[in-house]
């Protein structure tokens, strides 16, 4: 049996401990993650979720519990910091904000150029990270990051975490302000970041239907605790769950919880479109 | 609607942003688009194709290269007359943390009254009205950085309909938030709709802009469809070949179309669904005699 590559148990975290604003963020959450698994983490504003992953690459090292990733003990001091953020890739929410060279092309090449790689080997990655992300090298590299849109913005900076080839590629609402199109697109190319290239990716989205149509496997959090855990189909079956979390529906999960309601036999954990297109076809085909 | 005066005029609006000495990268290319009073309009168009330099461009954020945009028949190039457009347009920007000043609530609803030297038992009744409109009279005294991104973006608000705008503009207001926290904006706006106010929203979340009056498509800087959202929704491979989409009823709709010819496939909201759905089995079983 192998281990997985990332393993937190009874991880817990106060923020502002010791004084009258204290606030407990993380409860004892335990979470275990396979070697090429697609996880996301869900659950209402304030719930715990980026305060979990911050501890993913050592960003922040545990109060109390374990952490561990590919082996390495985030709360041992003397970790290999550096070595664990190349193993993991952390994408923040609004990581266009950290864009800092002035050039697309600089920018992404910045990671892997501080790693001490041969310009050769930097090159190449760039080239690489800027095609999966959807960014044509020759056309964009010499482009200045300030006359970027904003979802152009946001392909640059996942291109520059790629480019450093991690193990864990950990997002924080990867796709929040992006056109449907590139959204599709980018859901797209970290599914086969993860099924191609063996990537473990864990998000943190508060959107439906992008969990719905990545994850493998999904955590729901409420006040600093794993309420629970399931497949999509799981957890979007089961409508106490959602209410009592707050958790939204995708749109099609929705429309079929109301054809519940009036009495019609349908599956709700049916949360594509497709699913729920067959579901109606059954109920007015017969 | 055409005998009123519109709101906003933009006229043949070009804009470019300047990356070097030599070169310019375009961003609207003669755009022209009226809002009218009581309107709740919104604006599409994949990242990239110029929907929220349009949207800058309606309180004079950003004034054209060419062509002119007027508020209320003033030009947002007479930067002496600026905060007359100011105060009739307000916009709520994408990242609710942005867009907050003050440490108390209420300091950050009054700050544009206070710039704009109203007295102060007038600012008492302002900051009431708008906190109430919104639903966060109870957060007052709190400090804003406590609240989470909805709460956050509805102080925004309450902080633009203190000024008693005409028109709110919203650039992505929801994108960053939850879909609870969208909700509670979405609510808000649909209120403000209702008592008036007229409403431009730039949007990437089809099931919103599926609320709207009317739809205005942008790509590579110009205005390439607009209509009702029925109308510009019924554009399916149009949409998918300006990176847009269709709110999941209508792709659900289409669907079930596609293998049943009588079930509608023009459908934009979810409950609309249910009730073709309903409508289809009743008049099965009317048709088998139960």
């Amino acid at each position: 049996m192998t281990s997985p590559i990332v393993d937190v148990t009874d991880l817990s975290h106060v923020y502002m401990q010791g004084t009258p604003l204290a606030h407990q963020a993380l409860d004892r959450v335990s979470i275990q993650v396979e070697r090429g698994e697609c996880i996301a983490i869900i659950g209402h504003t304030g719930s715990g979720k980026s305060t979990l992953i911050q501890h993913l690459n050592g960003l922040m090292r545990p109060q109390s519990g374990k952490v561990i990733v590919n082996g390495l003990d985030v709360s041992d001091p003397k970790v290999d910091v550096r070595l664990l953020r190349r193993q993991v890739g952390l994408v923040f929410q609004n990581p266009e904000d950290q864009l800092f060279e002035k050039l697309v092309g600089d920018d992404i090449a910045y990671g892997p150029f501080k790693m001490g790689l041969p310009i050769a080997e930097v090159k190449e990655r760039v080239e690489w990270a800027m095609e999966l992300v959807g960014l044509s090298f020759d056309e964009m590299k010499d482009r200045p990051t300030f006359a970027l849109s904003g979802g152009q913005k946001r392909k640059v900076a996942l291109a520059g975490v790629l480019a450093l080839r991690p193990h864990v590629l950990v997002l924080d609402e990867p796709t929040a302000g992006l056109d449907p199109r590139s959204r599709n697109e980018l859901l797209q190319r970290i599914r086969r970041l993860n099924q191609e290239e063996g990537l473990t990716v864990i998000f943190v989205s508060h959107n439906m239907e992008e969990v719905a149509r990545l994850a493998q496997r999904v955590y729901v959090m409420a006040n600093g605790q794993i309420a629970c855990e399931g497949t999509p189909r799981h957890i979007f079956g089961n409508s106490s769950l959602l209410q009592e979390h707050h958790i939204g529906t995708p749109e099609a999960v929705d429309i079929l919880y109301q054809l519940l309601e009036q009495g019609y036999a349908v599956d709700t954990g049916s949360f594509l479109p497709e699913e729920a297109a067959a579901e109606i076809l059954n109920l007015i085909k017969r | 609607m055409t005998a009123d005066h519109p709101i906003i005029r933009v006229e043949n609006v070009s804009f470019s942003y300047k990356v070097n000495q030599d070169q310019q990268i375009p961003v609207l290319q003669n755009v022209s688009l009226d809002v009218y009073p009581g309107e709740y309009l919104a604006i599409i168009g994949h990242n990239g194709s110029g929907k929220s330099t349009l949207s800058k461009h309606l309180n004079g954020i950003l004034t054209p290269k060419t062509g002119d945009v007027y508020v209320n028949q003033i030009n947002t190039r007479d930067r002496e007359r600026i905060y007359e457009v100011r105060s009739q347009v307000g916009m709520v920007f994408q990242h609710p943390d942005n867009q907050i000043v003050a440490t108390i609530v209420e300091d950050d609803v009054a700050f544009g009254l206070e710039n704009i030297g109203i007295a102060a038992h007038e600012m008492r009744e302002r900051i009431d009205a708008s906190l109430e409109a919104v639903g966060m009279s109870a957060f007052r005294h709190r400090p804003p950085h406590h609240l989470s991104g909805g709460q956050k973006q509805r102080i925004a608000i309450a902080g633009i309909l203190a000024m008693r705008p005409q028109c709110i503009v919203l650039d992505e207001a929801t994108s960053m938030l939850d879909s609870y926290g969208r909700q509670d904006i979405l609510a808000v706006i649909r209120k403000l709709h209702r008592e008036g106010m007229t409403i431009v929203t730039v949007t990437h979340h089809m099931s919103e802009v599926a609320e709207a009056d009317r739809v205005v498509v942008m790509e590579a800087g110009q205005i390439v469809l607009q209509g009702t959202p029925r109308e510009v929704f019924a554009h399916q491979q149009r949409l998918r070949e300006l990176h847009l989409d269709v709110p999941d009823a209508s792709r659900i709709a289409a669907l079930v179309h596609q293998e049943w010819e009588p079930f509608s496939p023009n459908l934009i909201v979810n409950e609309e669904v249910v009730e073709e759905v309903n409508r289809h089995v009743i008049k099965q079983a009317e048709a088998s005699g139960t």
